[in-house]
């Protein structure tokens, strides 16, 4: 499908660049993704600035911060590491995580690479475990397109239960409707409804133990399903966490209301 | 808000007790089960039919990567970038350094035609204006055909190749494959490149790629290395292969340096640092078309102006101070002089001199400007009358302060491999938060360049 075909989609929102006057910004979306994937050439490209773009894996290794605004909304767009995953403790994953779980983004984007969706995908399912306020971000389309890969980004949003807009970076394609879908997830417009594992019996029965306590303990604390099974993997980090009481700072500052059960259909109206 | 009902270290001790009944497994079954739901749902929407381009990458990987041809290819890729940058500079450069000192000569003339003083003529004109004039024409143009050059090859996605062509060497010297990948960012600078060590992530390795990434050559002794391969090893070969010898020179120091990194990384990973080197998947990019205007864009306004401008705004000062060195007299000798004659039986010893070593002294915060302080320390308070600059460089060091052969290559030696600059050092104590690692970060490559510089030195004194 093409990326701007569709006559319903705000393709000519009012954007402007705001290179780095983060100050007073109403939205924090982050940026996140597998190395090489075209992070920073999409953070560049919304904000403006000139963040060094490399095609090697690792190049950005601390989070660049940025701005831009949209139909008088400011976003702030925070651009993290690459990464491949959430689990492990190597520093730039561990930026990426702590800013996913304590820095509770509005949004967050993930960019995947269209030719190699598969190894991609390891990384959206973990970001889907924490939250579901997630837009994909097919990056490299054409180059999916010049090695013969057809990628069908509707079947795609279907299955995850979140926004998924196809782009190329490199030539702003796609950007407007990434815009959209960030917003529309942002106000609400959108309801995504994540794809979460069903874990094992074992794995499933020691959560429904864990996570009334964890509410108990931490009422208001998003992502607890997440957070309990982080304990029961034995997360260094999580645990320290949860026993600094920095878990605990972080529900008071965001009271939540109970999180409402959505069908996957539902998900995706106004995504695309 | 009341007081929770179950306090934070019960959760952690049920969560543990939890993780106990449930066995070693969990991590495999949450790992599989990704891995599982990802192929399951990429394989819905991903349809692939057959296409040429694919294998073309791989095909140019096949030699680019290849066991016998991957590092001959690159060694003549990086000597091919050199032989550019010093041949195209040569003439920018002697062109900067007439305007420049031109500027010089009637700016001084007319503060004292105005009837300034002469110490203020001479701290701005001949000190300040003077450090900054060497800079700019001395590195500005090697800079700015350099750095646009190593960025394109960055954006091709040439980097992981060397990373990968590189990585059975680390291995063997116990150190991580991706090293090669900071290693290449230290040749933009040092900082940087300790800073781009947070993608090893096993804490060991990543402090040998710390410690080590000083043996690399950067931006700001590049020029430094450029100029003396240009004087005195160009120099010493007919005019029609000058360029080839000086980019083979420079090469030679880079591999040499490289050399370094791998001996000092299997050192420690034998002795402080001792431990296995540990496995990882480095990701081949495919080639991308680079952007040519982003590419001059990143390399002359981030990289070039970037270092330019911190070594300007080091150059004025340091100007400022030689010149009150060379000018400031106590007991009728002047202060250079005296710290000079200080420092001269140590520099002998080593195969320089005083002057090179009390310019390192006063370079600490950048390298960039060792030549420069070099030149005005040699120079004192006269003006220089000559218009061509390597020409005049040459007729100073050699004819008037008896350089050697042997003196220029003990100093490109020693300005691979002395200490890092302020900025890097700060670098390593934020990177590392221990006082010992930055410590030993600074030292090390200090007594290694002495102890190198000597053993030349001596060997060569003997043979002679």
């Amino acid at each position: 499908m093409s990326a701007d075909g569709c006559g319903a989609c705000p393709a000519h929102v009012q954007m402007a660049k705001m290179g780095v006057s983060i100050a007073g910004s109403d939205h924090v979306v982050a940026l996140a993704g597998n190395p090489n994937t075209g992070k920073s050439t999409i953070f560049n490209a919304l904000t403006g600035l000139r963040q060094h773009v490399g095609n090697w894996t690792g190049k950005t290794v601390t989070r660049a911060e940025g701005a831009f605004s949209v139909e008088g909304k400011r976003y702030k767009l925070v651009d993290l590491p690459g990464t491949y995953s959430l689990l492990s403790a190597s520093q730039d994953e561990e930026i990426s995580r702590n800013f996913l779980l304590f820095g509770r983004p509005d949004c967050t984007v993930v960019v995947v690479d269209a030719t190699a969706l598969e190894r991609n995908l390891n990384l959206v399912l973990q970001v889907l475990e924490i939250t579901g306020k997630v837009v994909v971000c097919v990056n490299l389309m054409d180059e999916a397109e010049r090695k013969g890969l057809q990628v069908d980004v509707r079947s795609l949003a279907r299955d995850l239960g979140v926004p998924a807009v196809p782009t190329v970076a490199r030539d702003k394609r796609g950007l407007a409707q990434l815009v959209s879908a960030v917003s529309g997830v942002i106000s609400g417009e959108t309801v995504t409804a994540p794809l979460r594992a069903t874990p094992p019996p074992a794995v499933g029965a020691a959560l429904e133990r864990l996570v009334p306590l964890l509410r108990k303990a931490i009422p208001g604390l998003p992502s607890e399903r997440w957070v309990a099974l982080r304990l029961l993997d034995g997360d260094r980090r999580v645990r320290e966490a949860v026993l600094s009481g920095e878990l605990a700072g972080l529900a008071d500052r965001q009271r939540i209301p109970a999180p409402v059960e959505t069908s996957r259909v539902t998900a995706i109206a106004g995504a695309q | 808000m009341s007081k929770p009902a179950v306090s934070p270290r019960e959760i952690v001790r049920r969560g543990d007790a939890l993780r106990a009944e449930l066995g070693d497994e969990l991590r495999d079954q949450i790992v599989a089960g990704l891995y599982d739901r990802a192929g399951r749902i990429a394989g819905r929407s991903v349809q692939a039919a057959g296409s040429g381009h694919w294998n073309l990458d791989q095909r140019i990987d096949r030699v680019v990567t290849s066991r016998w041809l991957g590092l001959p290819l690159m060694m003549a890729l990086l000597g091919l970038v050199f032989w550019i940058t010093i041949l195209g500079a040569n003439v920018p450069s002697q062109m900067l350094a007439d305007a420049l000192f031109r500027v010089e000569g009637v700016g001084a003339g007319w503060f004292s035609a105005m009837g300034a003083p002469w110490w203020l003529t001479g701290l701005l004109w001949h000190g300040v204006f003077r450090g900054l004039a060497w800079v700019v024409s001395v590195m500005l143009p090697p800079m700015a055909i350099f750095f646009p050059a190593f960025t394109m090859l960055e954006d091709l996605g040439y980097l992981p190749r060397v990373a990968f062509n590189l990585d059975w060497l680390f291995r063997k010297a116990g150190a991580h494959g991706k090293q090669a990948l900071t290693m290449a960012m230290g040749f933009g600078c040092n900082a940087a490149g300790v800073t781009s060590t947070r993608i090893i992530d096993s804490p060991r390795e990543r402090l040998l790629a710390i410690l080590t990434n000083n043996f690399v050559p950067c931006n700001g002794r590049f020029p430094t290395l450029i100029m003396l391969a240009v004087i005195f090893v160009a120099a010493a070969v007919p005019p029609a292969f000058a360029a080839i010898a000086a980019a083979g020179s420079v090469m030679l120091v880079v591999l040499l340096g490289v050399g370094f990194t791998l001996a000092v990384s299997w050192a420690l990973s034998n002795s402080l640092l001792s431990g296995e080197a540990s496995a990882f998947t480095l990701e081949m990019p495919p080639y991308r078309r680079p952007n040519i205007l982003r590419i001059l864009y990143t390399s002359l306004i981030d990289r070039t102006i970037f270092v330019l401008g911190r070594a300007m705004l080091t150059a004025a000062p340091a100007g400022a101070v030689i010149w009150l060195l060379a000018n400031v007299q106590a007991g009728g000798v002047s202060l250079a002089d005296r710290s000079i004659a200080l420092l001269e039986p140590l520099g002998i010893a080593i195969g320089l001199d005083g002057v090179i070593l009390l310019a390192y002294v006063i370079a600490i915060p950048a390298n960039e400007i060792v030549v420069p302080t070099m030149l005005m320390c040699y120079l004192g308070g006269t003006m220089m009358v000559d218009v061509s600059a390597y020409d005049q460089i040459r007729a100073v060091l050699v004819d008037q302060h008896g350089w050697t052969l042997l003196t220029a290559a003990n100093l490109m030696l020693f300005s691979l491999l002395h200490n890092p600059c302020a900025t890097t050092i700060l670098t390593i104590w934020r990177e590392t938060r221990s006082a010992k690692w930055t410590a030993i970060g600074s030292l090390m490559p200090l007594g290694i360049a002495f102890g190198a510089c000597f053993c030349v030195a001596q060997g060569a004194r003997m043979l002679s």
